[in-house]
């Protein structure tokens, strides 16, 4: 049983989404941000917490959150300020972490998502700055800090410029969160600000679930799943703990309000057995920065600086007539969309050429391993390629043949062709004597014809193709056919 | 010929410049009476003899090659041990940091450095910056110069007694509630703290971020100015430091006070100022008076709040501020089974009774439920206090005061009631809540003997006008002693 199809019960969900921003320097240091350099390379008195290091925030990460926020439809506020959440962690070299508390960089916006059943507005309740700890590595059983032996710290994350997006809990199964989640993550990759990798750790959310009586208003006790690292985790883990908590309620139980792990190889969720009970984090505004202020200036250049996004590329390839799933992969391979774009505007076909780039020339770009622009494969070859088939120089076999060429770099469509000789025969008289012959060769076939049986066609098409080595017009022989059929009635 | 450990900073200069001395010789000299006087003293945690005679060889040689780095090239400088020096053990006056080399300077300290200033030692000073007396290290107090048997004031004790006693020529402290001021008044010398902003915190081993302000000690008040001279100015790696041209510090030394208005605090002469510290204020006052300044009464209430706001917005800040020192990078670390017993017990055994005892009650005031009454309601008197600061710099152009409640009390006599111990801050915290600029300068002996220091306060960015009034000052007292230890030759057993 899914989630969808507990009719008297109701989930209601709100994800909070870290993604980590690629700017050049750390949040509030002058360290680079890299991923995979060797432990603790990229560090510094700030980042590493030394005595008496004090952080200076970075315009370019600033720059960054605004530009998410922006695209969400965000306030972007005039003041804002950074806080001070403490807790102790080795990985937090400060046992504080600089975040936003009160007072956002950004509130008020929201996304619209597609899942296969339903189109939805989710609100984002805010978007917030802060600071990246640390890794730790626990060497020893289980790989948790309690059971560990001993304990490897790696700062190179430290102060990574992290931004927080905070959903409203509008999220009403696991399968829109799945579609919110990677809207967010398409969204955040059109920006350019980060390549919000799931796998890499670019990219994490937290979920709270909680389900009521279809028809409540009050939202039930929720627990939180922290740090999903992927889409179909965060479905997995979603589905799992709705139905869990559906099957506590009805067996008259009551949902514990606490934070739980997702065990990836088992698909369950289990207990983190928290010590805390309720953490205070002792918010106060950070003394050692000052506030920021957003002036007019900047929001309009950030507003006026946004790309298309994803939702709005999406609707215009699909008022161009093409398919949900063509649309989404156009809009998910910005490279593939954009040589889509060109290609358009230079008079291709908008249906023929999104076929052509999500069937032959995806494919070709997994089988290479390569990405799209990195193939000899322009706008002008997709040009000239449908016009040959429109105009009947190219049977849409052929074009197959063609596009593989172009892909591998021989050239030009027509030259690609007339090399691999797989121009269509536009001469009829050619066609005609091809299907003479075969007409000649089978009497019967045309005797069962002309009895008014059809069947026979498509053999004999086939049959005229061999003879011409495919490089007639299928459609043009099989009228000659049904022509000679009936006019020899 | 006198002692070149007695040479004023500005004398000392001169000196260099003219060739009759050395860099080497004050060095010295400097070093010769910290040999005399530290086993009563105890001014410094750390001398650093190596790194003092590379640098007076350097400032020689750069002073043979004709070349003028300022007027601090040569000139022995001691700081307080929260500043960070590289290579250089930096503990804060904790058991936590023992034996911690940071492997950065301080923004003061390249700065001290650029200009071809000795950096000669680090000074004592309370656990963290976190104290009145200097008593609070955990290395052990240090005494005052003018009579072994009291304090130097805090938290830069360290450095105020070593400029008074001449083991430096002038020397850099922090200054969160009055650990400037008020043991330049205990040890009969000037220092200043500036405006918050002025001077970069950057290598300065926090305390209250908010609060925090690094200045300078001197045995005059033209000294003090050339020391903040050299280490104010804006610096990128403080997002707190003051961006703007920075403003003219020593343009006044010699203008006299003619016109300028004087405003008296009235609520900092009441009966908790000891009978002859108040009366040498007022003395002071008086001269100002002759001497042309239009002195007026102001009232600030919220001045009665003040302490008590003080107590609440440094530790908790500091609960934060002193959160990092856990054991897993740096410092002591005391084993445990699990990370949390390790830091627990680290920070445990790290720290002192004072600062536990901040720790906890800025965690308190912080906590969920308690945040309002506490932090909120100090942060609201924070905001009354600058608001009686504006109102007062309508009608004056700087506000006097006594520094200290008292002169230097005997070692111990406060150390067992913190309060007590708080009520030697209630002159000199209302400016650190406000950020604005203050110093003190000696003005008088009591019948003990002790030095007694006169406040002067100014609004923000009012360096010019507060070292105006304070040269002022020194010229109309005529203050003149040294303490006893500085001028007698000891001899170590």
């Amino acid at each position: 049983m899914t989630d969808e199809a507990r009719v008297d019960w109701e989930a209601v969900i709100g994800i909070e989404t870290h993604v980590e921003l690629q700017t050049a320097s750390k949040m509030f240091c002058g360290c680079p941000v890299s991923f995979g350099a060797p432990p603790n390379t990229t560090v510094c008195p700030v980042c590493l917490g030394l005595p008496g290091a004090l952080p200076v925030p970075n315009e370019a990460a600033i720059e960054g959150i605004l530009r998410i926020g922006a695209a969400f439809g965000c306030e972007l506020v005039s003041y804002s300020e950074f806080h001070r959440k403490n807790y102790f962690y080795p990985d937090l070299p400060k046992n504080y972490q600089i975040s936003q508390y009160d007072l956002p960089l950004c509130v008020n916006g929201s996304v619209e998502i597609e899942t296969d059943e339903s189109s939805s507005t989710i609100g984002i309740t805010r978007v917030h700055m802060e600071e990246d700890t640390g890794k730790s590595l626990h060497v020893g059983e289980g790989g948790r800090i309690a059971d560990a032996d001993h304990s490897l710290l790696d700062f190179n994350r430290s102060g990574v410029p992290l931004v927080e997006i905070v959903s409203e809990p509008d999220i009403r199964s696991a399968a829109e969160a799945r579609a919110y989640g990677s809207e967010i993550q398409r969204i955040v990759r059109s920006l350019g600000v980060s390549d919000a990798r799931l796998e890499e750790g670019s990219m994490r959310f937290d979920a709270n679930i909680s389900v009521r009586r279809r028809g409540d208003e009050e939202f039930g006790t929720r627990t939180e799943v922290k740090n999903v690292n992927s889409l179909r985790s965060l479905q997995g883990a979603i589905a799992f703990e709705i139905e869990r908590q559906v099957r506590v309620l009805e067996g008259g139980g009551s949902v514990v309000q606490e934070t739980r792990h997702w065990n990836e190889a088992t698909g369950v969720t289990a207990s983190m057995r928290s010590k805390e009970e309720s953490e205070d984090y002792r918010y106060f505004q950070e003394p050692d920065l000052v506030p920021l202020e957003v002036d007019d200036a900047w929001r309009e250049r950030i507003v006026a600086s946004l790309p298309e996004l994803p939702s709005a590329r999406r609707s215009r390839y699909r008022a161009l007539g093409l398919d949900m799933i063509n649309a989404g992969l156009l809009v998910d391979d910005a490279a593939l969309g954009s040589l889509f774009d060109d290609a358009v505007a230079a008079g291709a076909d908008p249906a023929a050429t999104a076929n052509r780039l999500t069937g032959e020339v995806v494919a070709y770009t997994r089988r290479e391993g390569v990405g799209v622009s990195e193939t000899a494969l322009t706008a002008d070859h997709l040009v000239e390629l449908g016009t040959m088939v429109t105009e009947g120089d190219l049977s849409a076999t052929a074009a197959k043949d063609v596009l593989a060429g172009v892909l591998a770099g021989e050239g030009m469509p027509r030259a690609v062709a007339e090399q691999r000789d797989l121009l269509q025969i536009s001469d009829l008289g050619v066609i005609e004597a091809a299907v003479e012959s075969v007409l000649a060769e089978h009497a019967e076939a045309v005797e069962r014809m002309q009895g008014g049986d059809m069947k026979p066609v498509g053999f004999l098409v086939g049959q005229v193709m061999r003879a011409t080595g495919g490089k007639a017009d299928p459609k043009a022989v099989s009228e000659l056919i049904r022509s000679r059929a009936s006019s020899e009635t | 010929m006198t002692d070149p450990a007695d040479l004023t900073l500005g004398e000392a200069a001169a000196e260099l410049r003219s060739g009759s001395l050395s860099a080497r010789e004050l060095l010295d000299a400097v070093t010769a009476r910290a040999a005399n006087t530290e086993a009563q003293l105890h001014a410094f945690l750390t001398l650093d003899r190596d790194g003092a005679r590379t640098a007076a060889e350097a400032a020689d040689t750069a002073i043979a090659a004709g070349e003028d780095l300022g007027p601090l090239m040569g000139i022995p400088i001691a700081v307080k041990d929260n500043m960070c020096t590289r290579g250089i053990e930096t503990t804060a006056g904790s058991k936590i940091l023992s034996g911690y080399e940071p492997p950065y300077d301080a923004t003061v300290v390249s700065r001290l450095r650029d200009a071809g200033a000795v950096i000669v030692g680090k000074t004592n000073l309370d656990e963290f910056a976190m104290g009145s007396s200097t008593e609070n290290s955990a290395y052990g107090p240090t005494h005052n110069p003018w009579d072994t048997d009291r304090v130097p004031g805090g938290s830069s004790g360290g450095s105020a007694a070593s400029v008074a006693v001449g083991s430096s020529i002038a020397a850099l402290g922090s200054d969160t509630g009055g650990s400037i001021r008020q043991p330049a008044s205990l040890c009969g010398i000037v220092g200043a703290k500036p405006t918050y902003g002025l001077v970069s915190r950057y290598g300065l081993i926090a305390f209250a971020s908010s609060l925090d302000q690094i200045g300078p000690f001197a045995r005059n008040v033209g000294d003090t100015a050339t020391l903040l001279e050299v280490v104010a100015g804006f610096d990128i790696r403080d997002a707190t430091s003051f961006r703007g041209a920075r403003p003219d510090i020593a343009g006044g030394l010699t203008a006299g006070v003619a016109g300028v208005r004087v405003g008296m605090v009235k609520e900092l002469m009441g009966d908790a100022i000891a009978p002859p510290v108040r009366a040498a204020v007022q003395r002071t006052i008086d001269l100002l008076d002759d001497a042309g300044a239009e002195i007026v009464e102001i009232s600030m209430p919220s001045f009665d709040y003040a302490l008590s706001a003080y107590y609440l917005i440094a530790p908790a800040e500091c609960s934060a501020n002193l959160a990092r020192f856990d054991g897993v990078r740096y410092g002591l670390r005391v084993d445990g089974e699990t990370t949390e017993t390790m830091m627990g017990r680290s920070r445990a055994a790290g720290f002192g009774p004072e600062v536990s005892r901040r720790i906890l009650l800025g965690t308190y005031a912080l906590s969920a439920g308690y945040y309002d009454a506490f932090y909120g309601q100090a942060q609201r008197v924070r905001t009354l206090v600058r608001r009686d600061f504006a109102a007062a710099y309508e009608q004056a152009d700087v506000l006097v005061s006594p520094t200290a409640p008292s002169t230097a009390f005997p070692i111990g006599a406060k150390t067992a009631d913190p309060l007590e111990m708080y009520y030697q801050d209630i002159c000199t915290i209302p400016l650190n809540l406000a950020g604005d600029p203050g110093m003190s300068v000696p003005v008088a002996l009591d019948d003990d003997g002790l030095p007694i220091g006169f406040q002067v306060m100014a609004p923000a960015l009012g360096e010019k006008v507060m070292f105006q009034v304070g040269a002022e000052v020194e010229r109309l007292v005529a203050f003149d002693s040294r303490p006893a230890l500085a001028t007698s030759e000891v001899t170590l057993p």
